[in-house]
């Protein structure tokens, strides 16, 4: 259970009788240690920043503040995902943390599996200026229920972990069939997937013995609480959820359930959540609602880039902190390596908007100069609503970056969306020329190349 | 080990909201659509039954569009000609509900000759939008509602610009308003508290909070619509109304969907990212709290409704 800010209080230095020497230091930047505690009690300042709190205190500290979700972290030899860690229900309340890994699934029976791996593991898309793979990969036996061969297994993890380094997820009712996969993973953390009712020993022991993580998969929550709470009897701590619904009706349900729980400290569903979204009927629609609807990890039937690509932008937009939307710096940017005479083209600081606009520019080929105005990370739709994005601000940009002394031409273009603002800047800059472009990025080249052209 | 399922317990409930007259009410629709009436989050069926059934309504425009991705362009081939065979086809292809939308071409004359031609082409409930320019909206969206006088239409767009003159007309001949503000809570709350002063009786209203498409913001519009969903559950009156998205129209003016050349060849296959692409953006939003959403695409519709029956039947 969470401490009060008093029990916190009494674990910090100025909380110690005798009074630790550095009691109050302010090195953390709060005046008194009380304050400490008390952010910290809000989870508004991180314990780190004391550098005097004693170990012990840092354990007793850490044990109260376990977080109601609980950590899981798969690794590969190239790369590792995390799931877990979340502290809300709705984004607005704070942010969600960590991304639910996207995991492509391979069957151990198919064909071609090493080629069909290195494709997907290849996979890298940019969205706005940042770059998006897929996070590890699902083997599958052949027979989830009866028996697969386990050195058909093995050899399909293996063909697996030719073609890629991200981290796997072994899925086998099997024990013995997991284990021959496992074996080809010597230094990895896989997860294990996974433990229901009837396999659930045999499972948690392979489990402790390879110390990594284990799915639990029933469709109903007692079930699952009953799993997580016999195999901790074996020493295990680190679980991942499988409320196995493939229906979205239910899915919804149990993926809230399971959140609400966990975040009222109910330790048993207190682990990230598994979609198998390559099993419901639309996998594109499963796994979108499983990215917005808390899933930790979430299973894709194949690599098909063009769902892939909109499943992670999906994922960068929700997991966005709505409290820092994403910026750049507000300047003069420079594009195709813009002249004197080369337009002034207009837009806001919010990433999305700023890449929208400067891949069409650069895209089209044609030089410009791009005026990011400072709107605090707004859309320009958005910002003008919100009067952040005016006239004033327009003219204070122009005038602050010195654009008149880059251009020989005064020529602005303001977005089609405030053409609105076109005459007060005009008064605002009476010796430059305004024009009105298009609303959509998309259309940028197009009037640039007629209507800019003269 | 039983597990005690967290329930909410919340006082608010989102008004019930009916548009699209029959001949019972003086009209001439097959049905009403009813909305709203929601007494919890998005489909928590284990707290209480969802009301209504998410409604999927088809944009139609009133003459053929030129900047409309040559994706849809395929699929409507001529229907897009003109509204009343577009209607039809919308129709066909499975659509709750039309949006006529008006565009700054037409004259009023033109806008009335487009809403009669789809009033008699389908019986499906209509909503009409003007092209989204103040004068312009309030020139043709007055004629059309006098013209339509009894049908329950919504007429849209409705905002804090031009509200008194479409809220007064859709007074004087029965119809709805879409409520539409961006992207923001406070806006939102403030347009009905404005519209409701004029005396349209509050089960006329419908909110559009807009959103972004996927990669273009789809983030303020789902936070906003779940903040406005936990509002009207929390008993802010003024939030307490069914919301509607434009989601073909944000997701089809993405680049993602409307090109296919010149593009990251990362981004797959064209068509299939389009569609994609508006059902992504749909599933987010149904489950951040829309009633209505509007479509362009017919697969796009299929599969949004093949969710929205999942969804319905938990």
């Amino acid at each position: 259970m969470a401490l009060t800010g008093i029990e916190i209080f009494k674990l910090l230095p100025g909380g110690q009788r005798p009074p630790h020497p550095k009691a109050n230091c302010k090195e953390c930047g709060i005046p008194t240690c009380m304050a400490f505690a008390m952010k910290l009690a809000a989870k508004q300042v991180e314990l780190a920043a004391c550098p005097y709190v004693s170990e012990e205190s840092k354990t007793k500290l850490a044990e109260s503040s376990a977080p109601p979700i609980r950590l899981i972290t798969l690794k590969g030899p190239g790369s590792s995902i995390k799931a877990g860690n979340e502290v809300c229900l709705f984004r607005h309340e704070k942010t969600f943390y960590n991304k639910p890994g996207l995991f492509v699934r391979v069957k151990a029976s198919q064909a071609n599996i090493a080629a069909e791996v290195a494709k997907a593991d290849a996979y890298k898309v940019n969205y706005v200026g940042m770059d998006f793979t897929v996070d590890g990969f699902a083997v599958e036996a052949d027979t989830l229920s009866g028996t697969s061969d386990p050195t058909k297994f093995a050899d399909a993890v293996k063909a697996v972990r030719s073609a890629t380094k991200r981290p796997l997820i072994l899925v086998a009712k099997d024990a013995k069939v997991l284990e021959a996969g496992a074996a080809a993973l010597p230094g990895e953390t896989p997860l294990l997937y996974g433990a229901d009712s009837a396999n659930w020993e045999a499972m948690g022991d392979l489990a402790k013995k390879l110390n990594a993580p284990l799915a639990v998969c029933a469709d109903n929550l007692d079930t699952l609480a009953d799993l997580t709470d016999k195999l901790k009897g074996k020493g295990l701590e680190d679980f991942v959820i499988d409320p196995s619904s493939t229906k979205l009706g239910a899915s919804i349900a149990k993926y809230t359930q399971i959140r609400r729980l966990a975040l009222k400290n109910f330790r048993a569903l207190g682990f990230p959540v598994i979609s198998f979204a390559c099993n419901a009927a639309d996998e594109g629609i499963a796994a979108a609602q499983a990215i917005a609807k808390y899933a930790g990890f979430v299973v894709l039937d194949k690599f098909v880039p063009e769902l892939l690509y909109g499943l992670l932008v999906l994922r960068e937009n929700i997991y966005t902190d709505p409290q820092k939307p994403i910026q750049v710096t507000p300047g003069i940017y420079e594009i195709n390596n813009p002249k004197p005479e080369s337009p002034v083209l207009i837009t806001t600081n919010f990433s999305i908007t700023y890449f929208a606009v400067a891949n069409e520019v650069e895209g089209s080929g044609l030089p410009a100069w791009l005026l990011v105005c400072d709107a605090e990370g707004m859309s320009v739709l958005t910002a003008w609503a919100a009067g952040k994005f005016d006239s004033e601000r327009i003219a204070k940009a122009i005038k602050g970056f010195n654009v008149a002394s880059k251009v020989s031409r005064k020529r602005v273009v303001l977005p089609g969306h405030v053409a609105v603002l076109s005459g007060e800047l005009e008064a605002e800059l009476p010796d430059w020329e305004i024009r009105v472009g298009p609303r959509e990025a998309v259309d940028l080249p197009g009037y640039m190349k007629t209507a800019l052209n003269n | 080990m039983p597990v005690e399922i967290p329930k909410d317990k919340w006082t608010g409930k989102v008004r019930e909201v009916s548009f699209g007259a029959t001949a019972a009410d003086g009209g001439t629709r097959s049905k009403s659509i009813v909305v709203g009436g929601d007494t919890t989050l998005p489909y928590m069926q284990f707290e209480a039954p969802t009301p209504h059934t998410p409604v999927i309504a088809v944009e139609i425009k009133s003459r053929r569009p030129e900047d409309w991705s040559t994706l849809l362009e395929e699929t409507w081939g001529d229907a897009m000609n003109d509204p009343a065979s577009w209607a039809k086809a919308a129709e066909a292809a499975g659509a709750d509900a039309l949006v006529l939308w008006l565009t700054l071409a037409d004259t009023p004359e033109d806008a009335v000759k487009a809403t009669k031609a789809v009033l008699a082409a389908s019986a499906l409930p209509l909503m009409v939008f003007g092209p989204g320019q103040v004068e312009k909206d309030n020139e043709l969206l007055v004629a059309v509602s006098e013209a339509a006088k009894g049908e329950k239409l919504v007429l849209g767009i409705c905002e804090d610009k031009n509200y008194r003159t479409i809220v007064a007309t859709a007074m004087a001949n029965g119809h709805l308003v879409s409520a539409r503000t961006p992207m923001d809570v406070n806006l939102a709350k403030q347009l009905n508290i404005l519209i409701t002063d004029m005396g349209l009786p509050a089960n006329r209203i419908i909110m559009d909070p807009t959103t972004g498409a996927l990669g273009y913001g789809i983030e303020y519009g789902y936070s906003v619509m779940e903040r406005l969903r936990l509002a009207s559950l929390q008993g802010d009156g003024m939030t307490q109304f069914p919301m509607m998205v434009t989601v073909g129209f944000e997701a089809w003016k993405a680049k993602e969907s409307k090109v296919g050349t010149g593009v990251p060849e990362a981004w797959g296959d064209w068509k299939a990212r389009a569609i994609h692409w508006e059902t992504l953006t749909t599933t987010a939003l149904l489950e951040s709290g829309a009633s209505i959403v509007v479509l362009r695409h017919p697969e796009s519709m299929k599969r949004i409704r093949a969710a929205i029956n999942e969804l319905m039947a938990a």
